[in-house]
């Protein structure tokens, strides 16, 4: 199992501008759900709130206000049950690849030969069985954000959070990184949450996507798309794709005035 | 050109200098490069020298060791907890504009002439940058890997072993780099005003009898020494951090 559920979810973030005190209302009763093994992209105008949904719901921030729930219990702080992939892998520098996907899993108290093994499995699973001595200035941005990817999955969690996770690489390897990631689901079946600024992913690689504006939900889309999608190539020329698309650009487009 | 080779080039040139410029001194206000490897020599030959120097060094390795060993771990629990920092921070910041000379006769109330109060004294000027630069370093550790430490449900203790503290490595290794210095001075000044002793003795001593090039002997000896400690600790850092050398992005 592997639900969240974000509850009208509030944050207000105090600043000081110049000595004077200034709120942002950064989340006004954010309402959505994820349900078990779905993949579900939030997409939205910059500012929208998409980072700020994504840390609460992981539990490093707080929420001002409402709740976030994980197969109906709602959670406080970070834990085991959510992965989070961070927007620019924030590796360890100073440990290899396998250490950092190591490194979560001793917080989750795995010890001994078994630590090391199923480290090195995940490494395979996003295809570095290879690089794992390597430490992450000896890796290009799409390894380390792979990595990454490897740590969160390696603790096994319930859910993967994961913001903007191939917004920092180029074309190509985020095409290759896209596919792996659907591959992974299809044999992980996590549940995933991921932001993202390009439709093109959220179209293909999720099952609904959340449009947020100012906040809030301004709509939520489903994508008609079979799974699994095996062939991400063959999707992006289909009808299916290009219609789902364009109704996203227009629903986004719709909340820029 | 090796980096080596540009720094001798560059003691050549001074040490040429100074042995030119140097004889026309008067002897008692000056000396010159091979006047003072003459006395080096003399010094060495009647065991003088080693026994100074192993007589300064063990209150200097004493105080400067237990500086870094105190000053790491305070300056990282200053640095991580606010409680802790402004419990104590503002004697750390106090402590470091210390006027340490000033205290020396009360520490000598405290601990008498010998061993003791040279190591404290030591220990007290080197204390302060270490702890200072490692409070520094932890307060610019970026807040996403502490973050790292957070998502994965890390206890603070093990956020400071395993985060804080490799993060902090660079700040800390120039703290005790910073040291190096202040502890030298220390012991000087700590061999001038407790017993006389040690390599600030044969300075006195032979300062007293205007046999200046002797008395260079041992400050030329301490600035080598602080040199050489200086490499060991470039040396230890590149072997406990290697990756910093490799994102630091300074030009070979
Ligand atoms: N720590 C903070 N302190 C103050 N304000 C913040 C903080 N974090 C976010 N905000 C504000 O909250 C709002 C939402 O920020 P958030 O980072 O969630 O946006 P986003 O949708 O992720 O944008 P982007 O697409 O540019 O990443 C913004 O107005 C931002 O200025
Ligand atoms: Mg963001």
């Amino acid at each position: 199992m592997g639900s969240v559920e974000l509850i009208d979810v509030s944050k207000t973030f105090m600043l000081r501008v110049d000595g004077a005190q200034q709120t942002v209302r950064a989340l006004e009763n954010l309402s959505f759900s994820v349900s078990d093994g779905e993949i579900v992209a939030l997409i939205g105008p910059s500012g929208c709130g998409k980072t700020t949904a994504l840390r609460i719901a992981m539990g490093l921030d707080a929420a001002s206000g409402g709740k976030v729930a994980v197969d109906g219990v709602t959670v406080i702080g970070c834990g085991h049950d959510r992965g989070m992939v961070f927007q620019h892998a924030e590796l360890l520098p100073w440990l290899t690849a396998l250490e950092n996907v190591m490194f979560g899993l001793e917080m989750k108290g795995m010890r001994g030969a078994q630590l090391r093994e199923t480290a090195q499995r995940y490494l395979a699973l996003v295809g570095l069985q290879d690089s794992g001595n390597r430490r992450p200035y000896q890796l290009s941005g799409g390894m380390q954000q792979r990595v990454g990817i490897a740590r969160a999955l390696a603790i096994d969690p319930k859910v993967l959070l994961m913001d903007e996770p191939f917004g920092a690489l180029d074309a190509q390897t985020r095409e290759t990184m896209q596919a792996e990631l659907i591959d992974i689901h299809a044999r992980t079946g996590k549940t995933i949450l991921f932001v993202t600024h390009d439709l093109d992913e959220a179209v293909l690689l999720a099952d609904r996507v959340v449009v947020m504006q100012h906040g809030a939900v301004q709509e939520i889309m489903n994508v008609p798309l079979p799974r699994p999608r095996g062939d991400l190539e063959a999707l992006r020329g289909s009808a299916a794709f290009t219609e789902t698309r364009y109704r996203l650009w227009r629903a986004i487009n719709a909340t820029d005035h | 050109m090796p980096r080596w080779a540009i720094t001798l080039i560059s003691l050549a040139v001074l040490i040429g200098a100074w042995e030119f410029f140097g004889r026309d001194i008067n002897p008692v206000f000056g000396s010159y490069p091979s006047a003072i490897a003459v006395a080096f020599v003399e010094l060495v030959r009647t065991g003088q020298l080693g026994a100074a120097l192993y007589e300064s060094l063990r209150p200097f390795v004493v105080g400067y060791g237990l500086a870094i060993m105190v000053g790491v771990p305070l300056g990282l629990i200053i640095g991580r907890f606010r409680v802790v920092e402004a419990a104590l921070g503002i004697y750390v910041t106090a402590g470091y504009a210390m006027p340490l000379v000033a205290l020396v006769p009360l520490l000598i109330l405290w601990l008498g002439l010998g061993f003791a109060v040279k190591a404290s004294v030591v220990f007290l000027m080197s204390l302060f940058p270490i702890c200072i630069n490692t409070w520094l370093g932890v307060t610019a550790v970026p807040k996403s890997l502490i973050e790292v430490g957070r998502a994965f449900v890390a206890p603070d203790s093990v956020i400071l072993r395993r985060i804080v503290l490799p993060a902090t490595l660079p700040y800390i290794m120039a703290g005790i780099r910073l040291a190096v210095g202040r502890a030298v001075v220390a012991m000087v000044i700590a061999e001038f005003f407790t017993t006389i002793s040690g390599l600030g003795a044969i300075i006195i001593n032979s300062a007293n009898n205007f046999d200046t090039a002797t008395m260079f002997v041992p400050i030329v000896v301490l600035m080598v020494l602080a040199i050489g400690l200086n490499g060991l600790i470039g040396w230890v850092e590149h072997r406990v951090a290697p990756w910093q050398a490799e994102i630091a992005g300074r030009d070979e």
